[in-house]
């Protein structure tokens, strides 16, 4: 292991370890930190310029009970689990189905198209911006959710691909031959020898796919303008727009905004990491 | 009747069953390359041809050749926005060697320092809007926390977000945060999986501290550092969010990146010029490109292995 194990260090060094580390943990979140304590504050302490110091009265449930019920918070919210989940279930779906292809079966354009998602999953995807409003307004989907979910479900699948190809490519091909061997049909492999297999790579994907989309930002802005179909990225400035300069509201909504995927990290966190780190092992 | 029917099904079924293994990948390919060819593939090549006309998303495109790039060469705000790729791409791969040392920091066995990591990475699952919002506060003149924190050291205040000169290295330092956890839990993944003997025999060799990472650990850590360099590029060029959220590209246009000004001058109050628009797309496309290319080598020559 390295750096050394510190249980192997002088006593004095290990406890000074033991110090640092919640140390260099606060300084690392301050930013954060700050922002909790400001969502836990009265509307006064900052019109008396009491910003840091302690709070004249802890009013965290009027703050986020204001931001719950007298706001379009809960709209967006629910705007951004109606795009969400599609888009996970769709692209999750689809990238089963290409990662099986292009996992299992060798034909000659098998690595060419598999670069093509992969290449296509790399460009800034700002550059679509022009072409693929043009579309969704063609199709009729501009400010809808269904416009989004589409595109997402569409861009994600290129990484969806390489991570599911990827991981097929490493199950035992002996297992697919021995189907056929029985005279197994292709899809009924699918369906019952590679999909179950596959369980720790949907649930991996699932994960960071609800991630991504759930924070995604520039989209909501591109494809959706009004609080019926913009997601809870897009909500929360024009939820800061309406209270400007009450900071105890703009910290509890942006906490609100910010929870779901640091509640789904910490559920399903070894499959978060798995799929963060997919590679990064030979 | 059975009699006839059977010949005719079973000639059916044996060409489906020779020509299976050859269509069944096509079949489950087809939906995935429909929606990806639709929504990024001819996107790319309509950005081409959208940058050779003069479009305002709504009427008659004109065909107009080069011009939206000739009035590039000559836009200092194009070239604001270039500059401005170009740090937050060099600054950006900071994220590497930072997130490398968190990691080496944190690859103990103590009790609780699975919680630290989770803390530790937590950055990075927070949307990049609420990113933006809290360096906000931190970087604010009046009451933001950097600048408590640089009057105990006699300095300051400093408007970081209200200066042409600070404003984009406070907004990649912004990005940085982020990033820096997406590196760590990169290298502490990697970290788990060196070889716990190459480090003994390098110990016997007495290599330490430096000489062990840079000789020893580093070598095993290419995997981690290639996939870490492969999202920070991806990262930087992507950089839009932090952006619109903390600054709108001001002071004075100063903050723009290539992304938020094609941004602006295609879907904001400056207008809807969807060519001028699409000619910026072009030219960031073709940065990417540089690095898509080297990329996919790399990975070509792993596959060929």
């Amino acid at each position: 292991m390295f750096p050394t194990p510190i249980e192997k260090a002088p006593r004095a060094a290990q406890l000074s370890y033991q110090a640092l580390l919640p140390l260099a943990l606060i300084l690392w979140l301050l930013p954060l930190i700050a922002v909790m304590i400001f969502s836990i504050k009265p509307g006064a302490d900052f019109g008396n310029a009491n910003y840091w110091g302690w709070p004249s009265s802890f009013e965290g449930f009027t703050n986020y009970g204001k931001v719950f019920f007298e706001s379009e918070m809960p709209r967006y919210m629910l705007n951004s689990v109606l795009i969400t989940v599609p888009t996970v279930i769709g692209a999750v779906a689809l990238s089963a189905m290409t990662g099986f292809a292009l996992g299992i079966y060798k034909f000659r354009s098998n690595l060419w198209i598999f670069f093509m998602f992969v290449a296509g999953n790399f460009v800034p995807f700002q550059i679509l911006m022009v072409p693929v409003r043009d579309l969704t307004l063609d199709l009729g989907l501009y400010n809808t959710k269904t416009g989004l979910v589409l595109f997402h479900i569409a861009f994600q699948t290129g990484f969806c691909t390489l991570f599911m190809r990827n991981f097929i490519k490493q199950l035992p091909f002996e297992l697919i031959e021995a189907a056929r061997v029985e005279g197994v049909a292709e899809w009924r492999i699918f369906w019952y020898v590679v999909l179950p297999l596959m369980k720790p790579a949907l649930a991996a994907l699932a994960v960071l796919v609800f991630t991504f989309i759930w924070n995604d930002y520039f989209w909501a802005v591109v494809l959706t303008q009004g609080a019926e179909s913009q997601p809870v990225t897009a909500g929360i400035t024009s939820f800061n727009a309406q209270y400007r300069a009450a900071y105890h509201l703009m910290s509890a909504g942006s906490i609100v905004a910010a929870l779901p995927p640091v509640a789904m990290f910490f559920l399903m966190q070894r499959h978060f990491i798995a799929g963060l780190t997919l590679g990064a092992v030979k | 009747m059975t009699t006839a029917a059977l010949p005719q099904s079973k000639t059916h079924r044996s060409w489906w069953h020779r020509n299976q293994i050859r269509i069944t990948p096509w079949l489950f390919l087809a939906p995935g390359i429909l929606f990806f060819a639709v929504y990024v593939i001819l996107p790319i090549f309509q950005s081409f041809g959208i940058s050779l006309q003069d479009w305002d998303g709504l009427g008659e495109a004109t065909y107009i050749g080069t011009q939206n790039y000739e009035e590039l060469w000559s836009d200092p705000a194009f070239y604001t926005s270039l500059k401005n790729n170009l740090l937050w791409l060099l600054l950006y791969l900071l994220a590497i060697p930072a997130g490398l040392f968190i990691a080496l920091f944190l690859n103990q066995t103590v009790t609780g320092i699975r919680l630290y990591k989770s803390l530790f990475f937590f950055p990075f699952v927070i949307s990049q809007v609420v990113v933006g919002l809290v360096f906000t506060w931190f970087y604010d003149p009046a009451f933001g926390l950097l600048n408590i924190m640089l009057g105990w050291f006699g300095a300051g205040p400093i408007n970081v977000l209200g200066d042409p000169n600070y404003v984009t290295y406070g907004i990649i330092a912004a990005g940085l945060w982020p990033q820096t956890a997406y590196c760590m839990i990169l290298y502490l993944t990697g970290l788990n999986a060196v070889n716990p003997e190459l480090i003994e025999a390098g110990r016997l060799d007495n290599a330490k501290g430096w000489r062990m990472l840079w000789h020893v650990v580093l070598p095993q850590l290419k995997p981690a550092t290639f996939i870490a360099f492969v999202v920070t590029i991806i990262g930087a060029l992507r950089s839009f969010d932090l952006i619109s959220v903390m600054t709108q590209g001001g002071p004075f246009g100063s903050s723009r990146v290539l992304s938020f000004y094609m941004f602006e001058v295609a879907l904001s109050e400056y207008g809807f010029r969807m060519g001028y628009g699409a000619a910026i797309a072009v030219v960031l496309f073709l940065i990417m490109l540089l690095f898509i290319a080297y990329f996919l080598y790399s990975m070509y020559r792993e596959e060929r292995r």
